[in-house]
């Protein structure tokens, strides 16, 4: 990485180079500038205005960014339940994850059976997810319901009840973790053997060989699996929204259901564009902090990046 | 950067990891074997959560309105209606011909195609040819992915809606065409593994830098490229997130669209108590073929994951 800053024009090849490097890049050069980066400018000035999409953009400064953050109480609901479920499923996911990778990891037969299985959830249409796990869980005709009234339980009402109903979508995350299970499990793999081999001789008892060996050496990738599920969770939508619709009594009203509502239902795209901004500040500020708060505890081998 | 992993090296150390440890298996006393038991309990107790989901999708399919609603529940349908998957696929009011026609052909295939080609472009770029600055822009793609999506959503549907693409597959296809982030990781990786003797020699027969891509390192490569496509076909068929914003109009509906639309239309039928037997109907039809890939070439997709994910 350490190159030397010289006249990037330095010789015809380099000159050759640098164009052929370019073209090949070009499409996602292109497409990052018109999908990303003038969106990005775009959406920042379409929330200094409302706009309606019927007639032009109006200015009208800070008011959006003024109403939702001192005057709108469902905006506080939405931000409880975003960091709600953020907070809550986040390291939930990555400790499912990591611990089917550990137990997977282990010396069993048949292991790659049971990672099919248990990867098999993550690939599935997310549309299908969000139906089963609704059929599975109604108060009416759901098999969990149905065999716990069997043995005598009373009957939870999983979906319907303000109190219920996130835990339950929690559960359904931890239930479609097997990417994340397979990279941690591609991982604890290319741990060295010869460092477990050195703890046992010193002694080390298995908690101990994990707490010392495994974490430390697994960690850039708990970092990276924590960090695309901060992102993911406050952008979750698709199962919320199709289970919940934001219900019961807006428990499930998650930041981005709220915006797509704002911006496709009531098409108020300067407001929505607000919300987009505030969003992406807190994504960036917490990706921030996780990696700061990290930076003592994740270990890379290669003597950091 | 984390360290860079090829597959070779990790099964050596997988094969390695396995005879090793079968040695100590022997010296197991009887708090290990309580243990070994243990771990294969909570195997199978994990496994069942993850079957049993599945299991029950498929055998409610089979049910008529009277057997939804047993206590306890019922698992093997008797008689089972095999006629609800006809009945549901051709559910009047819906149509999922030909919604598996605009998944398929309208979509789908068209994006894994604009992904492969584009991606395959740029990691060719970032893995073959030297130029100033390439790692730097590496860099910026990488960081590409933690970018919100929310965040380009609405101006990304004005100016498709100005240009007139709004229920048209155009703003779900075209994007495609641009590259992915996590593709061009994918696929940069394994170029990176191909000896740079060979396009030197490609280069000294007079070949330029696209004779090179297309005739040494494409056919080398079609393992990862068969990857790519897989994965951003199934991206296509499993999205229902971009279809519901974009060409969210009957006609131009896709799978994910249509089995949503399952249960409304099975309302306006009368007979409510068949929502759940045709809504679970049609979604064993939509999962069933990422269940046949899935089981014929599940290295494939266990690997393809483990490379775009392993880098910390």
């Amino acid at each position: 990485m350490a190159r030397a800053i010289v006249n990037p024009f330095r010789s015809p090849a380099e000159r050759r180079n640098l164009l052929l490097g370019v073209i090949f890049a070009s499409p996602w050069i292109i497409g990052f500038l018109v999908f990303t980066l003038i969106p990005l400018g775009s959406s920042l000035y379409y929330s200094f205005t409302r706009y309606d999409l019927l007639g032009d953009p109006v200015w009208i400064g800070l008011r959006n960014y003024n109403l939702l953050l001192t005057n709108d109480a469902d905006f506080r609901v939405v931000m409880y339940n975003t960091l709600w479920w953020v907070l809550i499923s986040s390291p939930l996911g990555v400790i499912s994850a990591f611990l089917m990778a550990l137990l997977l990891n282990t010396n069993i037969l048949g292991r790659s059976i049971f990672r099919s299985v248990f990867f098999f959830p993550s690939i599935v249409p997310v549309v299908v997810t969000a139906f089963v796990w609704q059929f599975l869980l109604s108060t009416q005709y759901g098999a969990i319901n149905g065999v716990l009234q069997g043995w005598g339980f009373p009957i939870i009402p999983f979906l319907a009840n303000p109190a219920y109903v996130k835990p339950s979508l929690v559960l359904i995350h931890m239930w479609s973790q097997g990417s994340a299970m397979v990279i941690f499990l591609a991982t604890l793999q290319d741990v060295p053997r010869t460092l477990y081999e050195a703890a046992e001789i010193d002694g080390a008892n298995s908690w101990q060989r994990l707490w010392s060996v495994t974490v430390p050496m697994v960690s850039p990738v708990i970092l990276f699996n924590l960090v695309m599920s901060l992102i993911g969770g406050f952008q979750n939508f698709t199962l919320p929204w199709l289970m919940t619709q934001g219900g019961p009594e807006k428990a499930t009203e998650f930041y981005a259901i709220f915006l797509y509502r704002n911006a496709f239902q009531y098409l108020l795209m300067g407001k929505a564009s607000a919300l987009a901004w505030i969003l992406f500040v807190i994504i960036v500020l917490f990706t921030v902090l996780v990696f700061r708060v990290s930076g003592r505890y994740t270990y890379y081998a290669g003597g950091g990046r | 950067m984390a360290t860079q992993t090829s597959s070779q090296a990790r099964s050596l150390a997988l094969a390695k990891a396995t005879t090793q440890s079968k040695g100590r298996l022997r010296k197991l006393g009887v708090t290990g074997l309580l243990t070994e038991l243990l771990k294969y309990v909570v195997l199978l107790v994990l496994a069942a959560s993850f079957i049993l989901p599945f299991y029950w999708m498929a055998s409610s399919a089979l049910k008529n309105d009277n057997q939804i609603y047993t206590v306890p529940p019922i698992w093997l349908p008797s008689p089972a209606l095999w006629n609800n998957f006809w009945d549901a696929w051709n559910t009047p009011s819906l149509n999922f011909n030909l919604y598996t026609y605009n998944t398929v052909v309208k979509y789908a295939i068209p994006a894994a195609f604009g992904t492969v080609l584009s991606s395959a472009l740029v990691a060719y770029s970032f893995s073959r040819i030297r130029w100033i600055g390439r790692d730097t822009v590496f860099g910026l793609v990488l960081a590409t992915i933690m970018i919100p999506s929310w965040v380009t959503i609405v101006p990304l549907f004005i100016i498709f809606k100005q240009l007139g693409w709004l229920n048209t597959f155009l703003p779900l296809v075209i994007p495609r065409f641009f590259g992915n982030a996590f593709f061009i990781f994918l696929l940069r990786q394994f170029f990176l593994t191909i000896p740079t003797e060979l396009s030197d020699a490609a280069k000294i027969d007079g070949a330029n830098e696209f004779q090179i891509m297309s005739r040494v390192i494409l056919p080398l490569t079609k393992p990862a490229l068969t990857v790519v496509a897989l994965f951003a076909f199934m991206d296509a068929w499993n999205d229902y997130f971009a279809p519901l914003i974009y060409v969210n109009i009957d006609s131009q509906w896709v799978l994910a669209l249509g089995v949503e639309k399952m249960r409304a239309a099975v309302y306006e039928m009368g007979n409510q108590q068949l929502a759940y037997p045709y809504l679970m109907a049609v979604s064993t039809l939509v999962t069933l073929p990422i269940f046949v890939a899935f089981f014929f070439a599940q290295r494939t997709f266990i690997e393809g994951i483990s490379l775009t994910g392993i880098k910390g």
